[in-house]
C-alpha cells in the first residue's frame, strides 16, 4: 500500500499537481478576465469621497 | 421606553458585577480573583454610569476631538480602533525597550512582577494583538464599509468588539504580571481570557460578513478576502491551539489538552499562522487598500492577487514545523515544514511585487510623499523578511540560527519594519479623514518618524544577526583539543555590547514613534504646522531672468 | 443586465469574489488542509513517540514546580529540548526524546536559548547551588544575565487542591491513579520532608526524590517545589541504558 502510494506521489501524481498548479495560476490571467479585473481594482476610486 | 431600557442595563451590570464579586470572593488562586475584581469594578462603574444616565462618552469625545454628528459611514469604531492603536503601541514598545536594557543590564529585575520572564509576554501580547489588533479592527472596519458602500452591520455588536478587545488586552496584560499564563507562545492567556475572546471574535466575525452581505458593490474587494482569511483562520488556530482542562471553574490554572510533540507542533501550527494570518494576511489587506488609495492609482495586477491570495494562505499553514527543526518532532513533518516554508517564498515575493508596482509611473511620490515612503519601506521589510524565513526555515541554516538571537532580529525586521511600517502609514492616511482635518499637522514630523524608525530597525536587525550568529557559531565551537571551547556563560557574555546596540535601535524607533503621538495629536486638535512643504521646488528670484548679454570681446 | 452579465457572474473565481459565503468556505477548506495533513497523523503513527522504560507521571511536588516554572515564563529563555548535534549532546546530555515530553500539559520546549538548555539538568547540580543561583544568578555566574528569585523562598507553596491538579490531569490523558490522586496532598508535604518516608513515595512514583531542597525543613515553600522539578528533569529515562540504545538504533523513518 505504502509503496504503491509511495510511487504514485512520485510520478503521475506529482504530475498531475504540477499541472493543476499551473493551470491554477494561469487560471485568473486567461484574456475574458481581463476587463472583470480591471473593473475590480478601480473599484476603490469610484464615487469619492469616501463619506468623510 | 427609554427609562426601561435604561433600567434594564442597570440590572444586567449590576448582575454581571455580583457574578464576578462571588468568582473573586471564592477563587482559588490570587491571579483568578484579581481578574474577577477587574471585571467586577468594570461592571459597577457600567451600572453608575447607566443608573445616573451620564454618558461618559460624550466627554471623552469631546476630549479625543470626535467630530460630531452623523456620517455616511458608522467610524466612531475605527476612530477609537485608531486611538487604541497609538495607546497600545506606546505600551508595546516601552516594555520592549525595558526588557532589552534587562537583557543588557539584568538589575532592572524587580522580582516577582517585573522580572524578565512575566514581562516578555507583555511585549509580545501588547505590540501583536495590542497595537496590531487594534490597528486591524480599525482598518478592517473602514476598509470594509467603503469597498462595499455600506455602513457597519449590527453598530452596537461592533462597539461590543471594540471594547470587549480591549478587555481581552487588559485582562491579559496584567495576567502576565501575575503569573496567569499557560506559557504557549503568543497564546499564553488562561482558558476564561480565552473563552472571552472567542466571543469576541465571532462578533467581529459576523459584523464583518454582515457589512459584506449587504454591500452595494456587486464585487468583493480583495484586501476583504485578506481580512476575512484572517479572521476565519485566527479563530480556528485560537480555539484549537488553547483547547485546555481548568482545574476549577474558579481558578486560573488548565491544562492543555494535547502533551508533548501533538502539543509542540499544534502550538507552532498556531505561532507560525499567527505570524501568517495575523501579521501577514490582515496586514496585506491593509496593504491592497491603502497603498492604492495613497498612490492614486489601482493595484498593479488584480489576477496576481488573486494567485497571491490563495497560494498564501494554503501554504502558511503548512511551515509551521520549521519552528521544530532537529526537536522530537518526526522528520517527515519537519522535511514537510521546511518545503512549504520554502515554497512560501514564491507567493510573498508576489504580493511584495504587487504592492511595489503599484507605484509603477508615480515613483516620484517616494521623494515627495512620506506616507508612500513609509508604505515602500514596509513593502520592502516585507520582502526581506520574507526571504529571509525560507532561508532560516532550511534545515542547515536552522541548526545555527535556532534558540539564538538571530530568530529575534528576523521576527523584529518583520514586526518593525512590516507591521509597524504599514500601520504608521495607514494611522497617518486615517488620522486626517477620520477627524475630517485638511492634512496631518506636520508631514515633516512623519518623515522625522520614518528616518528614525528605519535607523532604528537597521540597528536592531543587524546587531541580532551578528549576535545570533555569534552564539551559533561560539555554541559549537571546538578547539585543538577537541573540547567544547566555550561555556554558556562565556556566549551570555559576548553578547552584551549586541544587546546594547539593539536596545538603542529600540530607542531609536520608540522616539520616531513619540514623534507621530505629538503630530496625531496636533492633528486632532486641528492644528496645521507651519512648514515648508515637503515637495518645493527650487526657486531663485533674481536668477529668472534671461542671461546678460555677452560681453563681446575687444579686438 | 444582459445575459452576457449574468452569465459571467456565476462563473469561476468571479462568483467566489460576489458570494461572501462561497468565499468564507472556500478560504476554511484551504487553511484546514495544512494542519489535517501535518498534525492529525501525530496522533495515530505509533512510532511517533518511542517505547521506552522509566517514563511516569509527575509527582505533586515536581508539578506544583512546574507550574511555577510556567508562571514565572522560565521557557521564554530556557528549552527543554536537546537537538541531535555532537555539541549539544556533549554540553547538555543525550538528545532528547519525544516520550520524555508526553505527559507535559502543555510542552516546555522552548525557542529560545538565552540560558542554556535545562532537558537534563536534573543532579547536575547541588540543590544548594540551585537556591543560591535562583536567589542571586549573578553570585554563582556573574556573567548571567537572569532575574533573581528569592521571593520563591519566602513563599509559602499554597495550591487550593493540589487532588484537583492531578485529576485534571488525569482527565486529559496522565495515567494517574486514583491512590495518587488520593494522596496527592500528603505526597506534596512528604516529598520535601526530610524525615518523610522514601520508599512509599517510590512505590508510588519510581525514581522520586524526597528531602528538603530550599535549606529550610520548617517551611515548604516555592522554592522546594521549583527546585525539585529541577532537579527531576531529564532523570527518568535511563537514555544510556543497553535497551533504550538499541530500541533508539532501530529506529528510522520518524
Amino acid at each position: 500500500m505504502y509503496e504503491t502510494l509511495r510511487h504514485f506521489a512520485d510520478s503521475y501524481g506529482l504530475a498531475a499537481m504540477m499541472v493543476a498548479f499551473l493551470a491554477l495560476c494561469a487560471w485568473p490571467f486567461r484574456p475574458g478576465a481581463h476587463q472583470h479585473n480591471q473593473n475590480a481594482a478601480n473599484s476603490i476610486f469610484k464615487d469619492m469621497p469616501d463619506g468623510e | 421606553m427609554q427609562a426601561e431600557s435604561a433600567l434594564g442595563r442597570v440590572a444586567l451590570w449590576f448582575v454581571i458585577a455580583l457574578l464576578a464579586l462571588a468568582a473573586m470572593l471564592s477563587a482559588k488562586d490570587g491571579g483568578f480573583a484579581a481578574h474577577a475584581l477587574i471585571v467586577a469594578v468594570t461592571a459597577f462603574a457600567l451600572v453608575l454610569v447607566s443608573a445616573a444616565r451620564f454618558d461618559p462618552t460624550t466627554s471623552l469625545n469631546s476630549f479625543f476631538r470626535i467630530p460630531p454628528g452623523e456620517s455616511q459611514y458608522d467610524d466612531d469604531p475605527v476612530r477609537w480602533g485608531v486611538l487604541a492603536t497609538m495607546f497600545w503601541g506606546l505600551a508595546g514598545f516601552v516594555a520592549g525597550l525595558y526588557i532589552a536594557l534587562q537583557l543588557a543590564f539584568p538589575q532592572l529585575n524587580f522580582e516577582p512582577y517585573l522580572n524578565f520572564g512575566r514581562l516578555r509576554p507583555l511585549h509580545t501580547s501588547a505590540v501583536i494583538f495590542a497595537f496590531g489588533g487594534n490597528a486591524l479592527l480599525a482598518t478592517s472596519f473602514y476598509v470594509v464599509q467603503r469597498t462595499c458602500r455600506a455602513k457597519l452591520a449590527f453598530p452596537s455588536l461592533a462597539r461590543f468588539v471594540f471594547w470587549g478587545y480591549q478587555m481581552f488586552i487588559v485582562l491579559a496584560a496584567t495576567g502576565y504580571l501575575l503569573g496567569v499564563t499557560q506559557s504557549k507562545e503568543y497564546a499564553e492567556p488562561e482558558w476564561y481570557v480565552d473563552l472571552w475572546l472567542t466571543i469576541v471574535w465571532v462578533a467581529y466575525l459576523i459584523v464583518f460578513v454582515a457589512t459584506i452581505v449587504k454591500r452595494k458593490e456587486p464585487h468583493i474587494y480583495v484586501a476583504n478576502w485578506f481580512f476575512l482569511a484572517f479572521i476565519i483562520t485566527v479563530a480556528m488556530l485560537h480555539v484549537v491551539n488553547n483547547l485546555a482542562i481548568p482545574v476549577s471553574p474558579t481558578g486560573s490554572r488548565s491544562y492543555q489538552v494535547f502533551a508533548g510533540v501533538q502539543d509542540a507542533l499544534t502550538q507552532w501550527w498556531y505561532g507560525h499562522n499567527a505570524v501568517g494570518f495575523f501579521l501577514t494576511a490582515g496586514f496585506l489587506a491593509m496593504m491592497y487598500y491603502f497603498v492604492p488609495k495613497q498612490a492614486e492609482r489601482p493595484v498593479y495586477s488584480y489576477r496576481l492577487s488573486i494567485i497571491h491570495f490563495w497560494s498564501l494562505i494554503f501554504l502558511y499553514i503548512w511551515a509551521g514545523p520549521h519552528h521544530l527543526h532537529y526537536t522530537a518532532l518526526p522528520d517527515w513533518a519537519q522535511t514537510l515544514g521546511m518545503v512549504f516554508s520554502v515554497m512560501l517564498w514564491m507567493p510573498s515575493w508576489g504580493g511584495m511585487i504587487n504592492g511595489l508596482m503599484t507605484l509603477n509611473g508615480a515613483w516620484d511620490k517616494i521623494r515627495t510623499d512620506p506616507i508612500i515612503r513609509m508604505m515602500v519601506m514596509a513593502l520592502a521589510f516585507y520582502g526581506m523578511s520574507t526571504f529571509e524565513g525560507p532561508m532560516m526555515s532550511i534545515k542547515a541554516v536552522n541548526s545555527l540560527s535556532h534558540y539564538t538571537d538571530w530568530t529575534i532580529g528576523h521576527v523584529h525586521s518583520g514586526a518593525l519594519g512590516w507591521n509597524g511600517m504599514i500601520t504608521f502609514a495607514c494611522v497617518y492616511y486615517l488620522v486626517p479623514r477620520l477627524w475630517k482635518r485638511k492634512r496631518m499637522y506636520s508631514l515633516r514630523m512623519i518623515n522625522w518618524h520614518f528616518w528614525l524608525a528605519t535607523l532604528g530597525i537597521v540597528f536592531y536587525a543587524a546587531s541580532m544577526w551578528v549576535a545570533g550568529v555569534t552564539q551559533g557559531l561560539m555554541w559549537r565551537e571546538y578547539g585543538a583539543d577537541g573540547y567544547l571551547v566555550n561555556s554558556f556563560a562565556d556566549t551570555v557574555a559576548a553578547l552584551h555590547p549586541m544587546y546594547l546596540l539593539r536596545a538603542f535601535g529600540g530607542l531609536l524607533y520608540l522616539s520616531g514613534y513619540v514623534i507621530m503621538i505629538w503630530n496625531v495629536w496636533q492633528t486632532l486638535a486641528g492644528r496645521v504646522r507651519e512648514e515648508a512643504p515637503m515637495t518645493e521646488t527650487p526657486h531663485d528670484e533674481n536668477a529668472d531672468r534671461p542671461l546678460p548679454p555677452a560681453a563681446v570681446p575687444a579686438e | 443586465m444582459t445575459d452576457q452579465v449574468v452569465k459571467e457572474t456565476v462563473k469561476g473565481h468571479k462568483r467566489l469574489e460576489r458570494n461572501v459565503t462561497l468565499m468564507a468556505v472556500a478560504t476554511f477548506l484551504t487553511v484546514t488542509i495544512g494542519g489535517i495533513v501535518e498534525i492529525a497523523p501525530l496522533f495515530w503513527i505509533d512510532n511517533t513517540i518511542e517505547k521506552v522504560d522509566g517514563m511516569r507521571p509527575y509527582t505533586p511536588l515536581e508539578l506544583a514546580g512546574r507550574d511555577i516554572y510556567i508562571r514565572e515564563g522560565c521557557y521564554t529563555c530556557h528549552s527543554q529540548m536537546i537537538r541531535p548535534f555532537k555539541d549539544e549532546v556533549e554540553r547538555y546530555g543525550h538528545y532528547s526524546l519525544a516520550a520524555e515530553s508526553m505527559y507535559d500539559h502543555p510542552f516546555q520546549w522552548g525557542s529560545k536559548r538565552t540560558g542554556p538548555d535545562l532537558a537534563r539538568v536534573g543532579g547536575r547540580y547541588s540543590d544548594e547551588w540551585h537556591v543560591q543561583h535562583l536567589k542571586n544568578p549573578q553570585d554563582v555566574v556573574p556573567e548571567s544575565v537572569m532575574p533573581q528569585y528569592g521571593f520563591l523562598a519566602e513563599a509559602d507553596l499554597s495550591i487550593a487542591d493540589p487532588a484537583a491538579n492531578l485529576a485534571a490531569l488525569r482527565r486529559v490523558g496522565v495515567p494517574y491513579s486514583d491512590e495518587q490522586i488520593e494522596k496527592a496532598e500528603a505526597d506534596l508535604k512528604l516529598q520535601a520532608d526530610p524525615a518523610g518516608n522514601a520508599a512509599d513515595l517510590a512505590a508510588r512514583y519510581p525514581k522520586s526524590q524526597v528531602r528538603d531542597y530550599d535549606g529550610n525543613p520548617a517551611r515548604l515553600t516555592e522554592m522546594d517545589a521549583l527546585v525539585a522539578y529541577l532537579q527531576m528533569l531529564g532523570t527518568l529515562v535511563d537514555v544510556d541504558s543497553a535497551a533504550a540504545q538499541e530500541e533508539l538504533a532501530t529506529e528510522k523513518g520518524r
